[in-house]
Formats: structure tokens, C-alpha cells, sequence
């Protein structure tokens, strides 16, 4: 965050100096306390739901499901945990489904985003304007509406109840925006670089690859990390293209569970499920945090 | 740049040069870029353009989910003009996307404050908003489900121990209660990315401007007024367009935190297009369903893009 956002806006690169007065220097102090008291507050207001779930997935099985809850667990369990695996297909299989979702949205993302960017940045051909306004009205047409009749052409190509199928789908959503962005990082790549290795003798493929992906390659980490995230996160589509339970991914077992006993609802390990799902996400956002921030500036912003 | 990139193909020697493909740039070969770009433009045929086309088909016929359709003109409009629950999904999700818009502004200002600030510790703040925006909905929706519970939910266990309340509060129990918690949820959710957009916003206003109204004596709040404002309002263009049109398609919340209840008093139109599709089987009236709303939000986007550009070239 720190590599695009630096907080200047209000920054005087010259102020006068002046001599300041003991009272001056007492109001300036409970200014700054009062800044990081409010700041703090809402801080862990932001955290709380997220540390507490993780807390409460390690209490014992009493403990979590116990009126009130307790403020720390008196003990620490896995047994949460244990009862995921022992959920309908089992946990191993959720997470499996969720990781090859993922896995193959983020690949096909990325070669078709990139492959994709490179021809509208490079080349001309008859229909180019049309096909780069087509992909990026996908993103005035609402998701959701558009779900039902892709659940007929998934049907048709014998994709229905597929993984694949499902992750075509995710990558068609990320298309606006991943195509919009490495065009966009293409475009920033002196065509020289290529015609260089082109002269050299490179193929076009070539010159592609040994040469401005290598520049583009943050462009290429913030399609993967969107379509990381979607992917991972997606429930309704999951929910309304796959009807095998052995195929669900983490967010449709989640609310399953909730749904599965009505009225006796194990709620440890639920919030056992929540971290499952929700760990991932946050470490690999913490990890690649520069390339979310300048990807949103450089594709969402600057359209 | 040029001078960090390493000749990657040295070893190809003038020999081996092709001559067909070093005197013609890149750009002037037309079949080469439309091979680029196949694997885009499949994707689009397939998977957007000709969808939509079925969706409009379908609006017009009889699709029961397992049978074959049978056209039958615009009955299915028709219907929705008397499908009580659309219309309530209707005034519901825009009562919803009201109350949502201005509070997540609201909020976000003063997180946007904060964010922007020079003191130490400012970072830590700023992840901490935007964190819960990775989570997904379905799990952060699971969590505030567990979280709003009345016997077992933290919720009612902060308030009771900063003496807010004495006994537990059913935060799922009246529609308005409902309303409320979603709201909360969603605002805890969404919040961090309108935080993000508007701080890179506010940055990128240039400096100089402050200077300039700093030396001319210009108060804090004027500065506000007359600087920070105008200079964003491309960015809360933006914003209420993402806002809006995400409030509109709301359903993930509402499937997992109240689904739909109580008493169906917070189906939104997704949620009710939802139930029409996968639970009573019709296809030809969600599909109608579908139309109107995507009709709408395209209009909503013509019309705010009119706006934008209007504001861009005065």
C-alpha cells in the first residue's frame, strides 16, 4: 500500500517555523491522542469479527457452543476442526474443489488477460474496437442476470456440474477488467524492446514472452490476485452451477452447514469453517498488497 | 526502462535471422493479432454475448426448468406486473441501496480521514479497514450470522457488557432489525475498497492547490469545499455507480444472513429472481425478471457515464 499511497495531499513541503509556546505543543499532543484513540477504536472494530471467529474455532466443542460465549477459550481444541472433516464429503474435499476453482480461473485468466492485452496493445485488425467495447460492457450487464442463461449454455457443452465449466464463467467476469489492464501495461512497453529481439530473430511469441512480459509481470500478479479472490469468494455461481455435493466448493459448504440442522447448529464449527475460508484470502492479500493497490489504480481508476 | 532489460535472445545469430518477420512490425500483421485475441473473443461469443441473446429468448417463453419452452409473447412481463413479490423485492432493494449509499459515504469519510493522515501508526489503520473486504460474503455473512445470534452471538454480549442493553436483542427478528445487521455487515465488508478509491482519489489531487489556498488564507474547511470536492468528483462518480449497482444485485447477504426473512420482509430482486429460477422452476418469468433489471441498470449507467463526461468537458 505503501508503494502508490503516501499521504501528501495535506503535506507542506515548506512550513514556516515558529517558535511554539508550551500551550501550542499540549493541544497539538491531545490532538494526536485523540487521532489515535478514535483510530484504534475503530481498528479493532474492523479485526474483532475476524479474531473472534479465529478464537472461537480453537474453543472445545462445550465451550463454542456454550450461553454467553466466553471472552477467551479456557482451552485450546482442534475438535472444530475435526468435525469439518467430518461434515457431509469432508472438509479435504471442499478445500480441494476450492483450490482447483481457483487454480484454473487464475490460469486462464492470466493467459487469456495476457494473450488477450497484448493483441489489442500490438496489433490492428478489422473488428478490434468492437471486440475491446464488447468485453468491457460485460461489466454493465449484472452478474446475476446472466447466470441463468449461462446455466443453459453450460448444459449444452456438457460443462454443467463441472468445475471447468464454473471457472470459465469466473474468467469471463474477470475479462473487463484483467484485458483493460494489461493492454494498458502493453501499451507502457516501448515497442522497440520487441522489435529489437524480433530483428534478432525472435517469433513474435518469442519476443512476447522473453521481453515485455517480463515488464508487464506486475499487470500479470494483479490479474491473478483478482481472479484469485473472486474465485475463492464466489457463491452463487457455484451454487447454481453445481448440483453434486462432492463438487462444492468452501463458500457453498459454509452456508450449508448452517443450513444442514436447523435447530442444533454447531456453531464452532462453523466459525472453524469461516477461518478455512477466509485464512487464505487474507494472507495472500497481505503478501501482495502493493500489486491489489496500484492495479486498482492503474485499470479501475484511470478508466 | 531499456537499460534493466537484458537482451534475452543474444545468442540467435544474424544467420538465422528471418527476414520475413524483422521488416514488418508487429502491428502491420492483422491475422496475428486476431490470434491473439481469439481466445477473448470465444469467450465473450460464448459465454456473454450468446447468453444474453438466450436470456432475451427465454423472457418470451414458457421454460419450465425441465421441459422443453414454449414461446408465449410477453406473458411473462405481464406477470411481473402482478407478482407481488417482485414488486416488494422492487421497493425493497431500493430502500436497501439508499440506505447503504449514504451510509457507506458517510462512514468512509471519516475512515478516509484517518487513512490520510501523516501520523505514525496510519498504515496499520488502513489495512486494518480494508482487511475485511477480502473476505468473502458468504463467509463473513456466516460469521455475523453466528456473531447477531441472541444466546450464543458477541453482538448482544458487548452491548450487555457495556451496559447497553439488559437482556438479548433477536437482531434477525423484526424486518427492520434485519435491515439493520445487513447494513452493518455490509458496511464492515464493503467499506475498505470505497476507502482505497477515495484515498487514491484525494492523492491524487495536486498539491500545489493546498499551497496556492494555504498562501491566499484559505480556512480548512474551505479548502474542503472548494479544492478536495470538486477535485473528486470523478471518484464519488464512480463510487455511487459501484455503489448502487452492487446494492441493486445484492443477494449473498440476504440468501445467507435473513434469507429473505423475516417473513419474506428483505428479498431483493436477485434473491427473488433467485427463488423464481431455483425454486418454483420458471425460467421465462425470472428471465423477464432478469431483463427489467438489466435494462435498468444499463440506463443507470448510460446515464451516470452522460454525467461523467459532462462533468469532464463542460
Amino acid at each position: 500500500m505503501t508503494a502508490t499511497i503516501t499521504p501528501t495531499a495535506e503535506a507542506p513541503p515548506v512550513r514556516p517555523r515558529r517558535r511554539r509556546g508550551a500551550g501550542e505543543t499540549a493541544a497539538r499532543a491531545a490532538r494526536g491522542g485523540l487521532f489515535h484513540i478514535t483510530s484504534s477504536v475503530l481498528a479493532v472494530a474492523f479485526l474483532f469479527p475476524l479474531v473472534w471467529a479465529l478464537l472461537n474455532s480453537f474453543k472445545s466443542k462445550d465451550e463454542a457452543n456454550q450461553q454467553p460465549p466466553t471472552w477467551f477459550p479456557h482451552s485450546l481444541s482442534i475438535a472444530n476442526y475435526r468435525s469439518l472433516a467430518g461434515f457431509d464429503q469432508g472438509i479435504g474435499t471442499y478445500l480441494l474443489n476450492s483450490i482447483l476453482l481457483s487454480a484454473l480461473t487464475v490460469l486462464l485468466s492470466v493467459v487469456v488477460c495476457v494473450l488477450g492485452g497484448y493483441g489489442f496493445a500490438r496489433f490492428t485488425f478489422r473488428g478490434k474496437t468492437l471486440l475491446f467495447g464488447t468485453t468491457l460492457g460485460i461489466l454493465m450487464v449484472p452478474y446475476a442476470t446472466i447466470l441463468l442463461p449461462l446455466y443453459i449454455v453450460l448444459g449444452h457443452l456438457g460443462l454443467q456440474n463441472s468445475l471447468i465449466g464454473l471457472a470459465l464463467v469466473l474468467v469471463m467476469f474477470q475479462l473487463p477488467f484483467g484485458i483493460y489492464l494489461m493492454r494498458n501495461s502493453f501499451d507502457a512497453v516501448p515497442r522497440e524492446l520487441e522489435e529489437a529481439a524480433l530483428v534478432d530473430g525472435a517469433s513474435t511469441v518469442g519476443a512476447l514472452r522473453h521481453v515485455s512480459l517480463r515488464i508487464v509481470m506486475p499487470g500479470v500478479v494483479t490479474v491473478a490476485l483478482f481472479s484469485f479472490l473472486t474465485s475463492w469468494n464466489e457463491y452463487l455461481a457455484p451454487l447454481i452451477f453445481l448440483n453434486d455435493g462432492s463438487k462444492y466448493t468452501l463458500p457453498v459448504m459454509l452456508v450449508n452447514i448452517r443450513y444442514a440442522s436447523y435447530n442444533i447448529i454447531d456453531f464452532g464449527a462453523l466459525q472453524a469453517g469461516v477461518v478455512v475460508a477466509m485464512l487464505p484470502c487474507l494472507v495472500v492479500y497481505l503478501a501482495l498488497q502493493r500489486f491489489y493497490v496500484n492495479g486498482l489504480v492503474a485499470g479501475a481508476l484511470r478508466g | 526502462m531499456s537499460v534493466t532489460v537484458t537482451h534475452p535472445v543474444t545468442d540467435a545469430a544474424p544467420t538465422r535471422r528471418r527476414p520475413r518477420r524483422s521488416r514488418s512490425s508487429p502491428g502491420r500483421r492483422p491475422l496475428t493479432g486476431l490470434l491473439f485475441v481469439a481466445p477473448t473473443g470465444v469467450i465473450v461469443a460464448g459465454l456473454f454475448l450468446v447468453p444474453l441473446a438466450i436470456l432475451v429468448y427465454m423472457s418470451f417463453t414458457d421454460w419450465p426448468l425441465l421441459a422443453s419452452p414454449t414461446p408465449d409473447g410477453v406473458d411473462n412481463y405481464r406477470h411481473l406486473a402482478h407478482d407481488d413479490q417482485f414488486l416488494g423485492a422492487i421497493g425493497f432493494t431500493l430502500l436497501y441501496t439508499v440506505i447503504t449509499t449514504v451510509v457507506l459515504f458517510a462512514v468512509a469519510f471519516v475512515l478516509v480521514a484517518i487513512s490520510n493522515s501523516r501520523r505514525r501508526g496510519t498504515r496499520f489503520y488502513r489495512t486494518a479497514f480494508f482487511l475485511p473486504y477480502v473476505v468473502g460474503t458468504a463467509a463473513a455473512s456466516t460469521m455475523w450470522w453466528v456473531d447477531s445470534s441472541d444466546s450464543l452471538g458477541v453482538f448482544n454480549r458487548i452491548l450487555e457488557a457495556v451496559g447497553l442493553i439488559h437482556k438479548p436483542v433477536g437482531f434477525l427478528e423484526t424486518p427492520g432489525k434485519a435491515l439493520f445487521t445487513v447494513i452493518t455487515l455490509v458496511v464492515w465488508k464493503f467499506i475498505g475498497f470505497q476507502v482505497l478509491v477515495l484515498l487514491v482519489g484525494v492523492q491524487s489531487i495536486p498539491t500545489e492547490l493546498y499551497e496556492a489556498a494555504r498562501v491566499d488564507g484559505a480556512s480548512t474547511l474551505q479548502r474542503l469545499r472548494y479544492i478536495t470536492v470538486p477535485g473528486l468528483k470523478p471518484t464519488l462518480a464512480l463510487l455511487t455507480v459501484l455503489s448502487v449497482t452492487g446494492s441493486l444485485l445484492a443477494f449473498d447477504q440476504f440468501f445467507v444472513l435473513t434469507h429473505g426473512g423475516p417473513d419474506n420482509s428483505t428479498v431483493t430482486v436477485v434473491l427473488a429472481l433467485y427463488n423464481k429460477a431455483f425454486q418454483s422452476f420458471r425460467l421465462g418469468d425470472a428471465a423477464a425478471e432478469a431483463v427489467v433489471l438489466l435494462v435498468a441498470l444499463i440506463l443507470l449507467n448510460v446515464i451516470q457515464l452522460r454525467l461523467l463526461r459532462h462533468r469532464e468537458n463542460p
